[in-house]
């Protein structure tokens, strides 16, 4: 079974999973929200100071780490960076290499050079056409756009199965504390399951009925916003639909 | 995100085993909500949900003149608009070829079941006649925009009411009305689409199975004295249908037909 | 001055003078968009979706800077008495450009550039107040949509009859003709600050009567402001976060 490809993933920043205490209830704030008053606190990511007070500037989670107030969003577009492992699909072939759609703003290129073996100019559409789909690496994030690799563990062009979306946000849960939710839909389906931090995952079965399962079970972790006992959840999921 | 080609196959596969990721049978619809009254300045208005798609269908109603080869008949015009609202795929401007086809496809299913009494939407012969506009907005595409925009018309049609006028013969918006637009009784024509996705024939796709459809036929049909009439029929798209496709096609619509008639008894 | 005749003077639904028509709001209303949500003053109601960050074609139209705006507003055919002809007309040209003025100044736009933010708004039910029913809900649904924004956006007319200040009018009493008659002035401003970012004014009003209206609009949108918050909580607690 491929496990490579979440263990390539860096450990995503996740409300979910970041180690402290799994009932502590967190915030729901919204712009211009008040979340704390006081002169020690220091605005973090999605927070600013306005006079006495830290208020939020975005729609999520508000959380406490020392003095830092961060603000984690619970909806929004996939913000991508280097090193994240996504899933695209090729939209068109140029001289240079392959467009991908990877349901970012940012239009996404792979270059010729960047495939996992040489490809010859002249072969490009044998190995990548368009509709087919990549789990790649996100290499460098430039205002012009996002290049991309297929260089690399677990990366390169994917065959059978099938991909479906998911809010971006709620990848790092489907894919749990290293890895622990993922596998276990993983051993529960027997379905390969590669998840991209866009948002796209793809499912891969023995047959159509395990992949169907897979699928249900993913979409059942991102529906629940209140996660506590997640897992058990999930197992018990299993249980019910065998 | 465009349907890839590796879903693509996948969804082949999964349909000749008769399977869909939402358990559903091929042919077997999503759940159908309908309610009246989305905007109390329409004459009649509805709005259908099927599973997550959802359309809002408005009925207003003008005087004009009578088109020059039908003087004995009211008009009727519908009209729909791929609001972008709806989809990351309907984008600002003239409609491309599915926002054409929509209200065209609608419109046939209204006029040939003859749902609307337009013989006696006229205010004077071969002067004044009745407008009925029906004007289709979707809200949420998730596939099978066309049944449902079908199914809000005649819903909206069916709690349509005929403006006042006021003592100069003007139209008063304000007044209340009571007299329903007249309707032939007891028709109630339905859209049925169905999508051929590689060998298998599907009903009622979401717009993940829609956009993997390789052809789309709309039957709009009515029963008339009990006898099950097909008023309306449009193939799109490259791929041919058998007919044997076609035949199983008939047999599943009336079944299909009662069935959505009976569960929707109370709005249409 | 305006006090004083406060008691004489009855709106037609009996609403005090500084009183908004029942509200409600209701965030995740379009399953395929990023963010959208439907808000109404009394009769008037307006649903709003976001998508973005999206990529802008064609190209010469992205700011490298920042993402572009891009606001749409429009009336249903039958959300009014008079049927609308389905198309842009004058007036939903300018208010979707007073929406984008009004919307841009409480976002973030500077981390997502040459991209475009698309905002539709679209009225089902007009009973006046349109435009700004719908900026409560565009401020709704940018939120929704996670898109970076210092305060949300809220917005209300307020009027004067006659003599008398009035917040939110219906389309009756836009069409007041005793004493003065109507007057008429949408504003929207960033939630909890002084500023304001959408005034359209029409009627006739004194000068040193506008800082009573600002200070009317200002106390109504405080209370706009918690009917919004709310809204985008109940998302989280209720149906799971699903969009």
């Amino acid at each position: 079974m491929r496990n490579d490809i979440n263990e390539a993933h860096d450990a995503e920043e996740d409300i979910y999973s970041s180690g402290s205490d799994e009932s502590k209830k967190r915030k729901v704030v919204v712009p211009g929200e008040v979340i704390v008053s006081g002169e020690d606190y220091l605005p973090g990511e999605g927070a600013k100071r306005l006079g006495e007070n830290i208020i939020s500037i975005r729609f999520g989670l508000a959380e406490e780490l020392g003095r830092v107030i961060k603000v984690i969003p619970i909806f929004g577009a996939f913000v991508p960076r280097r090193n994240n492992v996504i899933i695209g699909r090729v939209t068109d072939i140029t001289f240079y290499g392959w467009l991908l759609d990877i349901d970012s703003a940012s239009s996404a290129f792979l270059p010729i050079e960047e495939s996992p073996r040489f490809v010859n100019k002249n072969e490009m559409e044998q190995f990548l056409a368009i509709g087919d789909v990549v789990s790649a690496k996100i290499w460098s994030v430039k205002s012009k756009g996002i290049d991309l690799t297929l260089k690399g563990k677990g990366l390169g062009k994917l065959e059978g199965g099938f991909i479906f979306r998911v809010i971006p946000s709620r990848v790092p849960r489907v894919i749990g504390r290293e890895g622990s939710m993922i596998n276990l839909i993983k051993d529960k389906t027997g379905c390969q399951i590669t998840v991209g931090q866009n948002g796209w995952i793809w499912i891969k079965g023995d047959n159509v009925d395990a992949e169907i399962k897979a699928r249900k079970a993913i979409e059942f972790v991102t529906d629940k916003v209140h996660i506590e006992g997640l897992t058990d959840k999930v197992e018990k999921w299993f249980e019910e639909n065998k | 995100m465009e349907i890839s080609n590796l879903t693509k196959e996948t969804l082949i596969r999964m349909f000749k085993e008769g399977k869909r990721f939402d358990s559903r049978q091929l042919t077997e619809l999503r759940d159908i909500e309908v309610s009246y009254n989305v905007s109390n300045k329409a004459e009649g208005s509805a709005r259908v949900k099927i599973g997550k798609t959802e359309v809002v269908v408005g009925v207003k109603m003008a005087m004009g003149e009578p088109y020059p080869d039908s003087p004995d008949k009211g008009n009727l015009t519908v009209s729909a608009d791929l609001l972008p609202l709806a989809s990351p795929r309907f984008e600002m401007g003239p409609p491309d070829f599915p926002g054409i086809e929509l209200p065209r496809l609608v419109d046939r299913i209204i006029r040939e079941s003859h749902i609307i009494q337009l013989d006696k939407l006229v205010i004077k012969e071969g002067e004044k006649v009745w407008t009925v506009f029906i004007d289709v907005y979707p809200i949420n595409d998730d596939g099978n925009l066309i049944d449902a925009a079908s199914l809000g018309a005649v819903a909206a049609l069916k709690n349509a009411k005929i403006p006042m006028l006021d003592k100069d013969g003007k139209i008063d918006y304000d007044k209340d009305s009571k007299e329903s637009i007249p309707l032939t009784k007891d028709i109630s024509p339905l859209s049925f689409s169905f999508f051929k996705i590689g060998d298998s024939v599907i009903l009622d796709p979401t717009r993940e199975e829609e956009e993997a459809a390789d052809a789309r036929i709309t039957f709009g049909i009515s029963k008339w004295n009990g006898q099950y009439v097909i008023n309306s029929c449009q193939k799109s798209g490259e791929e041919p249908l058998t007919q044997a496709e076609i035949e199983n096609m008939m047999s599943v619509i009336t079944k299909k037909f009662d069935e959505v008639t009976q569960k929707l008894k109370k709005y249409i | 001055m305006a006090k004083e005749k406060e008691s004489s003077f009855k709106r037609s639904d009996g609403r005090k003078l500084n009183e908004m028509r029942p509200m409600i709001a209701k965030v995740g209303i379009i399953p395929n968009a990023d963010g959208s949500a439907m808000f109404t003053f009394g009769n008037t109601i307006a649903i709003a979706a976001v998508y973005g960050p999206r990529k802008l074609h064609p190209q010469h139209m992205q700011n490298p800077q920042k993402a572009v705006l891009r606001c749409n507003y429009d009336l249903l055919s039958f959300s009014v008495s008079d049927r609308k002809k389905p198309g842009p007309s004058r007036r939903s040209q300018e208010i979707s450009k007073v929406t984008e003025w009004a919307l841009s100044p409480a976002l973030d736009l500077n981390s997502f550039p040459n991209t475009v933010v698309d905002v539709q708004i679209y009225i089902l039910q007009a009973d006046a107040g349109t435009r700004t029913a719908g900026i409560n809900a565009a401020s709704l649904a940018l939120a929704h949509a996670g898109i970076p924004m210092r305060d949300l956006i809220c917005s209300v007319a307020v009027g004067k009859l006659d003599k008398n200040l009035v917040v939110d009018l219906t389309k009756e009493e836009e069409d007041f003709e005793e004493g003065e008659g109507a007057t008429d002035f949408a504003m929207a401003k960033i939630a909890n600050s002084d500023e304001f970012t959408l005034m359209q004014l029409d009627g006739k009003i004194q000068p040193e009567v506008i800082n009573e209206v600002t200070k009317l609009a200002t106390e109504a949108c405080k209370q706009i402001y918690e009917v919004q918050k709310k809204a985008l909580k109940d998302v989280v607690e209720s149906n799971g976060g699903k969009k």
